[in-house]
This record gives structure tokens, C-alpha cells and sequence, in this order.
């Protein structure tokens, strides 16, 4: 028997342990929101802070001199998220209110919340029910799970400097982890610096406007709730009727912002550094920034010409261009990048326009932005190698490389994208045909959309579908079965699929 | 001038028989053969020996020499004879290289490697393409005085509009001398009486667009707007070309056999589009409609194949074609048999060289019809013979077989006529017969 052969699990248990006992220092924040509340739900957050260190302490005690390999660094990345929502979950159990307090609700909870997803299976999300910290606690795992817990741990753990590309990549497989600076944790913490300053930019804008008089519903508490999950591109909101209960203002002010959180953030990092044109000469930010706004034109002509659409909160649609403008950039925006926020319920829009919406969600954010789904730069690829194929099919002795912000792509490389993305659908129609043989079996009567967008919503980190998953309901229908395969799917899907299911390989764990 | 020349291959040799007149020359080289036959058969002192070693350098004496050359095969060798010819010598150094990369980190600090002067092989190779390409019809294109004037070798078909009529009848384009003709190997300077024949090749020296339209005029073929440019063969001078040719906005095709190298150079090369085919295969020339072409230019490996794939090419219906030949001896017999310019990467290394031989007074040189005439460029000095004479006074002075072709004068073309007046600062661009050439040089 070879030892270097084998998976060294014990080495990275040993790591996920360090990486949970330092990440239970998020559970400060709701503690000290609880202690600014009167104290509600105070010892929640001691008890789940103490186990979660406790258990980091234990696992770490598991090898003392870690050395993890590129095999290892799959199960770090992998089994770090899952336990990131396992204990990000107890708060919701300890606390034992409302739907949230079933083992599997709490799990598909923070699950949904560290992937970014924002599918919820809260039945009532208000203060009644929820102290103010156990919401901001929702809220504050989606800020954690966005640039990535491993980038974070790369960031800051000294002893992650070796071997954090390697995890960093597997935690984000997509194009490869382009280093910034030498330092791999340097690179983490220049990513995580762009990602903190949006956030405080956006908090301070969101209250400014909320002190200027434009934003009566947006007050601190929801100036840093919705801080923590804009820019994760995650979609929990403390409020029920999510951003649709805040002004026009909020509404537009967070547009831009969803939208830089889909934009790879070594870009804007370029940008602060004096390199203008480093955003516009990007093929990917190019074609992110044209799907968006192509899109949100189609949708509100769409929705400027449908008479019939009103609701009781937003007054007639139809004819009135700001209103619009406002719902179709805004859910267009939300949901490509799988933000998953709404300012309105869009499940009541037409055919036309669920359609535009329903393609959105296969686009994904781009690579190095907190968004999920199969990203732009694989379809770009995608797109770029099938024109190729036409023209080789003119010209079968061309020899045309597929060119990315002007370096050719490896054949592999493209080889890859076209795996992970046939992957992707595989996994999206097998999430229908399991959704849709879960709901017989209980005998739950469910539209072919709402399996439809339950697959992908989940799989693409995304949250809201269409119908009793749509932006004003939750996942609560769904029976238990299905949630564990939900949670399964966002936990895939955040990781982009390889490092869980290699896992879930013989051969991974075999010599 | 002691001239040390390292390295005998081909483009050494040439050097070394175009300086062995004029200077006392020593070449080394490591092979006891080459050496030995270069002592018979050129008049330079033959040293067998490393030229990347001080002995060796010593030997050749290099303390005195006032020119290195570095020239093997090989550009890491070359770069370190420069540096380390430096450290005993403060003598002029040139280097010759194949790639591209190395010329361009010497350009980003000159000097560098103990370099003065870097001479890139393939690149003036595919410059020379690229320059005789966009004339069309030319055989040789060269500029001068920095642009603003043009020399170009055409050769006359019968239908010509000037076939058959004197220089005096032809000479009806501005700013625009015809300076010489090649007939049947012999070089005659132009004078007014002299008739164009059909087949003559003739030089002319005048601003770019006079040759231009005298080109047009020449070739009489509808100008397409943008010119179909087919490269065969992904060479270090087939890709440079094809570089070339991006870099002034054509989209060339490039035929490649080898996957490998097509895969590469189709990298990079992002505005040519890359072929990977056996360019002698028709029923490929022709699916592509390579017969379309304007212009396919060979730049494979061999001369032998360049001949086949421009004799293929102009069988198929292409109007030009360009092909590169190693061996000098095959030049004449290419144009001779259909290949409209043979292009020797030789002949463009040792014209770039020679060019520094006569530094002091010739600022640029282009050699014709493989060195039976060439054109300098010369400022004009105040003691110069030519200074502040008409052009009829001084060119009596002169031996035959020299045509003054234009005149720079602070940056603006003056055409020259025989009452023109040259005064000393005055940029002249001559055609020279290569036999008078050191005479010329001497009297002016």
C-alpha cells in the first residue's frame, strides 16, 4: 500500500477543521445584533458559535501538520461548505421557530444561504416569528458564501499560502484562478477588499437615501441586510415582499449593483488600479454586459405593451415606461446572475416575458463574480467553438484557435466547458424527472414550470422560479425528499459540480 | 576597415564577398572545411576557431577591427560574440538573428547584448515581401530619405503602355525618373534616348505616389479593393510575412502542412486565417479558391518546393507570385520559368549589413537584380564634389552608369532635372552600376 496514493482524509479534515473554527467567528455579528435587539436569540448564537468551534477545534486535532494534495484540496472545498451549512443551520434549530425549525428546513436554509441561492423555505419571514439577528444571520451566510469561504480562508489563514490555488480553483473551477499579486493569499484578500467595499458602498447609499427621505422602508438594519445580499448575489431579504416593499429609489440603486456583482471582481480590482479599459476590453464582461442590457430592452417593451399587467402594489405596468423599465431591468438584472431578488411578482408577468426570464437564468454571472449558473465565459466559448464549427464546416483545412480576450484556448480547456455545461443540463433534467417523481409519490400536483425552475433555481444558486417557488413563495410545499435533493443541487452547484461529485466517485477514494 | 565576420554559412559568405574588396576581412568559423575553402576562393583571412572565444577573437585580431559580424546560424552565438567582442573592442557589432523576440527586447534598449546593430533575417525577409507585395508588378520595392521617396524595379510586358517608347516619351509621370534598365543581364542607364523594350525590367526613383500610379498604369489590372494574399508555407519568414500583412490590415490566408505549427502560428496570428493542407494539393487550391488570389507567396522550407507551389499557383490562374529561395544560383532561373520575384533572405541580410560597411556616407542601400546596380542614399556635404553644381556639371564628373533619382530637400521631394542645383545638406538617392560603384563613392 501506497500512503501518497490514498485520499489523506485525515489532512483534510484537519484543514475544514481550522477553516469552521475560524469561520465561526461570523456568528459575532448576531450577537451583537441580538445583544443591540434586547438580547433575543442571544444564547442561540453563543451555543451555535461555541459548538461550531468546538467541532473546528476537534477536526483540526485530526492531523497536526497538514499537507493536502491536489486530491484533498476536492474534499477541503467540498466538505467545508457542507459543514458551513450544517453549523450555519443551528441557530435555526436552536431557536425553534417557524418552518425553519425542522432539521431539513434549517439545513436547505443555510444551505440556501451560503450558495448564494436565496430559495427559502421560510413560511413566515418577519419580525413576529424571527428575531431581528436570526434574519440577519440569513442574511450574513449569503455575504460569507460569496467570493468564496475558501477564498476568505486563503485570505486570511497563513497556513493555506501554500496549496490555496489549488483549493481556490477547486472551489471555483471555472477559468482558473488568475493570480493578482504573487501571493496567492494576496490575491484572496485584494478579491475580498473589492467585495467589502461594494458592500459598505452599497450599505452607505442604501441608508443615505434612506436619511435623505427616499427610502422610508430602508433603514440601518436593512441597509446591512440587504448590503450582505446584494452583493453574494444571494436574494434573502428580511422583508417578506423582498425589495418590492422598498421605494423606486432602493430599486434602482440596487440595479448597478447586482450588476457588479456578476462581473469578475479581478476586473474592477484592475479598474481601482488605474486600468480603465481593463473592463471594456474583456470579452466576457462584453458579452454579460450586452445580455443584460439586450435583454431588459426586450422585457420592457414587453411589459410596457401589456395592458393587463397591475398589481395592487405596483399600480398598471402597462404604458408607464419608468415602471417598466424598473421591473424589467431590475429582474433581468436579478436574475441572469442568480441574485434572485424581485422588486415585484414577476410569476404574474405573460408567457414572453417569464420566457426571457427563464433563459436568463441558464446565463449565470460571469467567472470570478459572486454569481452562479454555467457563467458567461462558458457560453462564450461555447458560442465562440460553434462558430468555429461553421466555418470548418466551410473550410475543413481552417485551423482557428477560440480566442479569449485575444489568448487562444487550449482544445481541452474548451473540451472541458463543453462537459461541464452538458453536465449541467444533465443534472438540471434529471432534477425535473427526481422533482417530478417525488411530487407523485406524495401526490403534490406541480406545474412542469415550477419543476423546471425548482431544478434550475436551485442548481444555478438562483432562489426564485415561477409558480409556488415564485419570488412571493417558498420551497416550504416541497416534500422532504426533494428539499435533501435541493440542497444537494445548491451545494453542486455553488461548487460547479466536479469537487462534490468527484467525492461521490469510487475512484476518487480508491488508490 | 578591419571587418571580422563570425560564422560562414551563407549570409557570412555574402558579406564576406561583398567587403573583400574594400577591407581587410577575417572570418571565423568552426568548421576546418569551410575555412580551408574559403582561403582559396575569397581573399579574406580564413581562421578556424569559436568565435564566442576571446582566443579565437584574438586571433582574428579583433582589437583592430572596426566591425564585427556576427552571423553563424545560431542567435544565442551571435548575441554572445557581440558581448563578448565588446569586452576587448569598441569596434562596431552586428548580430544576426532569426527570431523576431530577440529583436524586439534589443530594440527596447539598444546596446543591449553589446549589440550596436541587430540584423533579423526573417523579419527584413518578410518586410521585403510585404513592400514588393503592395506595389503591384514591382520585382523589388525599397524607400528612402525616410518615406518620401520610392525605388521600384518593374519589368515591361508588351502590352505596356510604355513598351517600345524612349524615356523621353515615357517620362511623363511627376516627380518621377526612370534611372535604369536590366536587359537580357545587361544594365543600361536611362538617358532620354533610350528605348523601353518589351521584357526590360526598369528601375525608377520618384515619391511613393507617382510609383504608385505609374504601377496602375503599368499593370493595367483592375485594382481590387482589398488584395486576396495567400501565404504557403508557416516558416519564421511565412508567418513574419503573414504578421506583415495583419499589421497593415490585410487578412492573409496562411497554408500550413505541419498541424503542430499551424496551431501555432494560427495562435498567433489572430486576423490570418490559418489553413492546415498540402499546398500542392489542387483539388484543395482549388475548394479554397487559392486560384482568386492576387498574389501567393512561398515560403516553405525548400526552393524546390517554392518553385512547384508558384508554378501550381500561376497554373491555376494567380495573377503574382512571390517565392523565397536560399540558393542565390536559382534566382534568375525562378523569374526566368513564372515566379514573378524570388526573394533571397541572404541577399536582404547582407544589404542591411553592408549598409553600416559604408556608414559614413551611404545612409541607405538597396541592391538590385541580385547586386548588378544598387541605390544609395547620400547627404550631400559642403566639400562634397556635388556641392552647389548643377546636375549636367556634376554628372560629367561622374563615371557612366550613375543617375541621380531624387532629392530631399528639408523634407521635401525636389525633382531632379539637369539644371537642378544640389546644395550641402541635400538627400540624394543614386542609382549606381555596381562595377562603378567605389569610383562613385570616391568622387562625390
Amino acid at each position: 500500500m501506497n500512503a501518497h496514493l490514498r485520499v489523506d482524509w485525515r489532512a483534510g479534515l484537519s484543514l475544514v477543521g481550522t477553516i469552521l473554527a475560524f469561520l465561526s467567528l461570523a456568528f459575532v455579528l448576531p450577537i451583537v445584533t441580538a445583544l443591540a435587539y434586547g438580547g433575543e436569540d442571544l444564547w442561540v448564537f453563543v451555543v451555535s458559535m461555541s459548538v461550531t468551534v468546538g467541532f473546528g477545534l476537534v477536526l483540526r486535532q485530526l492531523d497536526q501538520n497538514p499537507d493536502p494534495g491536489a486530491r484533498e484540496a476536492f474534499m477541503v472545498v467540498a466538505l467545508t461548505w457542507l459543514f458551513a451549512a450544517i453549523f450555519g443551520a443551528l441557530p435555526y434549530l436552536l431557536a425553534g421557530n417557524g418552518t425553519v425549525a425542522h432539521p431539513t428546513n434549517a439545513l436547505f436554509e443555510s444551505m440556501s444561504g451560503f450558495t448564494t441561492t436565496g430559495a427559502t423555505v421560510m413560511g413566515d419571514i418577519s419580525f413576529d416569528t424571527h428575531s431581528r439577528a436570526m434574519l440577519l444571520w440569513r442574511q450574513l451566510t449569503q455575504w460569507v458564501g460569496g467570493m468564496g469561504i475558501i477564498v476568505l480562508a486563503v485570505a486570511i489563514l497563513s497556513q493555506m499560502a501554500v496549496g490555496g490555488a489549488q483549493l481556490m480553483e477547486a472551489e471555483s473551477p471555472g477559468p482558473g484562478v488568475s493570480k493578482l499579486t504573487p501571493h496567492i493569499a494576496e490575491t484572496a484578500r485584494v478579491l475580498w477588499f473589492a467585495y467589502i467595499g461594494f458592500t459598505l458602498l452599497l450599505m452607505a447609499l442604501l441608508y443615505g437615501l434612506h436619511l435623505a427621505g427616499f427610502a422610508p422602508e430602508m433603514d440601518l438594519y436593512n441597509s446591512i441586510a440587504h448590503g450582505l445580499s446584494t452583493l453574494p448575489t444571494g436574494g434573502f431579504s428580511p422583508e417578506a415582499r423582498s425589495i418590492e416593499a422598498f421605494s423606486p429609489a432602493v430599486q434602482w440603486l440596487i440595479v448597478p449593483f447586482m450588476f457588479i456583482a456578476g462581473v469578475n471582481f479581478v476586473l474592477w480590482w484592475h479598474l481601482v488600479s488605474g486600468d480603465t479599459r481593463a473592463l471594456f476590453r474583456d470579452n466576457e464582461f462584453r458579452l454579460y454586459l450586452g445580455a443584460v442590457s439586450t435583454l431588459s430592452v426586450v422585457v420592457t417593451v414587453v411589459l410596457f405593451f401589456d395592458a393587463s399587467l397591475q398589481t395592487s402594489q405596483t399600480g398598471q405596468i402597462g404604458g408607464h415606461f419608468e415602471r417598466s423599465a424598473r421591473y424589467a431591468v431590475f429582474q433581468i438584472a436579478s436574475l441572469t446572475n442568480s441574485t434572485g431578488f424581485a422588486n415585484m411578482d414577476f410569476d404574474q408577468w405573460g408567457g414572453t416575458a417569464k420566457g426571457v426570464l427563464l433563459f436568463a437564468m441558464f446565463i449565470g454571472g460571469s467567472t470570478g463574480s459572486t454569481g452562479g449558473g454555467i457563467k458567461v465565459l462558458r457560453w462564450l466559448v461555447i458560442l465562440k467553438s460553434l462558430r468555429r464549427e461553421l466555418f470548418t464546416t466551410v473550410h475543413p483545412e481552417a485551423v482557428r484557435p477560440v480566442r479569449m480576450n485575444g489568448k487562444s484556448l487550449d482544445e481541452e480547456a474548451i473540451r472541458g466547458i463543453y462537459a461541464f455545461t452538458l453536465l449541467y443540463f444533465c443534472l438540471f433534467f434529471l432534477g425535473i424527472l427526481l422533482l417530478a417523481a417525488d411530487a407523485a409519490r406524495v401526490g403534490l400536483d406541480l406545474e412542469t414550470i415550477e419543476l423546471v425552475t425548482a431544478s434550475i433555481a436551485t442548481l444555478g444558486n438562483i432562489g426564485p422560479g415561477f409558480g409556488i417557488i415564485g419570488p412571493m413563495g417558498g420551497y416550504g410545499e416541497f416534500p422532504v425528499t426533494s428539499r435533501l435533493l435541493m440542497i444537494l443541487y445548491m451545494w453542486i452547484g455553488r461548487l460547479e459540480i466536479f469537487p462534490v461529485l468527484v467525492l461521490l466517485t469510487a475512484a476518487y477514494w480508491r488508490s | 576597415m578591419h571587418v571580422v565576420v563570425v560564422g560562414a554559412g551563407e549570409v557570412g559568405r555574402a558579406i564576406a564577398t561583398n567587403l573583400e574588396e574594400t577591407h581587410d576581412v577575417v572570418v571565423v568559423d568552426q568548421d576546418p572545411d569551410i575555412v580551408e575553402e574559403l582561403t582559396y576562393s575569397l581573399d579574406v583571412l580564413a581562421i578556424e576557431g569559436d568565435g564566442t572565444e576571446i582566443t579565437t577573437l584574438h586571433e582574428a585580431n579583433v582589437e583592430e577591427a572596426g566591425l564585427v559580424i556576427a552571423c553563424t546560424d545560431d542567435d544565442e552565438v551571435n548575441l554572445v560574440i557581440c558581448g563578448a567582442a565588446k569586452t576587448l573592442t569598441d569596434a562596431f557589432t552586428i548580430a544576426r538573428v532569426r527570431r523576431r523576440t530577440l529583436l524586439e527586447t534589443w530594440e527596447g534598449s539598444e546596446g543591449a547584448f553589446g549589440v550596436d546593430f541587430m540584423v533579423c533575417t526573417d523579419l527584413l525577409t518578410a518586410q521585403a515581401i510585404f513592400r514588393i507585395s503592395g506595389l503591384p508588378g514591382a520585382q523589388d520595392v525599397d524607400m528612402f530619405a525616410g518615406g518620401l521617396v520610392r525605388m521600384a524595379e518593374f519589368e515591361i510586358s508588351p502590352e505596356s503602355p510604355i513598351a517600345n517608347q524612349s524615356i523621353q516619351d515615357a517620362d511623363r509621370y511627376d516627380s518621377l525618373t526612370f534611372a535604369g534598365i536590366f536587359r537580357n543581364g545587361d544594365m543600361i542607364v536611362a538617358r532620354g534616348e533610350t528605348v523601353i523594350e518589351p521584357n526590360d525590367r526598369v528601375v525608377v526613383i520618384g515619391s511613393p505616389d507617382s510609383v504608385s500610379t505609374f504601377a496602375d498604369d503599368l499593370v493595367c489590372l483592375p485594382q481590387t479593393e482589398h488584395e486576396e494574399v495567400v501565404i504557403v508555407g508557416a516558416s519564421e519568414i511565412g508567418y513574419q510575412a503573414a504578421r506583415e500583412f495583419e499589421e497593415h490590415g490585410y487578412e492573409p490566408r496562411l497554408i500550413e502542412q505541419d498541424p503542430d505549427r499551424a496551431r501555432k502560428v494560427a495562435e498567433a496570428l489572430p486576423n490570418t486565417l490559418v489553413m492546415q493542407s498540402d499546398a500542392t494539393d489542387t483539388e484543395f487550391l482549388e475548394r479554397e479558391h487559392v486560384d482568386e488570389a492576387d498574389i501567393v507567396i512561398s515560403t516553405l522550407g525548400s526552393d524546390e518546393r517554392n518553385l512547384l507551389v508558384s508554378l501550381l499557383a500561376r497554373r491555376l490562374g494567380v495573377d503574382r507570385t512571390v517565392a523565397v529561395i536560399e540558393n542565390l544560383e536559382y534566382a534568375e532561373l525562378f523569374e526566368t520559368v513564372g515566379v514573378d520575384v524570388a526573394i533571397n533572405p541572404r541577399e536582404e541580410t547582407a544589404e542591411e549589413i553592408v549598409r553600416f560597411t559604408r556608414s559614413n556616407r551611404a545612409e541607405k542601400v538597396a541592391m538590385l537584380e541580385h547586386d548588378r546596380a544598387e541605390v544609395i542614399e547620400i547627404e550631400v556635404g559642403a566639400d562634397s564634389a556635388l556641392s552647389d553644381r548643377t546636375i549636367m556639371e556634376s554628372v560629367a564628373d561622374l563615371p557612366e552608369g550613375v543617375v541621380i533619382g531624387a532629392i530631399s530637400r528639408g523634407g521635401n521631394l525636389v525633382t531632379p532635372r539637369g539644371d537642378t542645383t544640389l546644395r550641402p545638406g541635400d538627400h540624394i538617392v543614386l542609382f549606381v552600376d555596381a562595377t562603378v560603384l567605389d569610383q562613385v563613392l570616391e568622387a562625390i
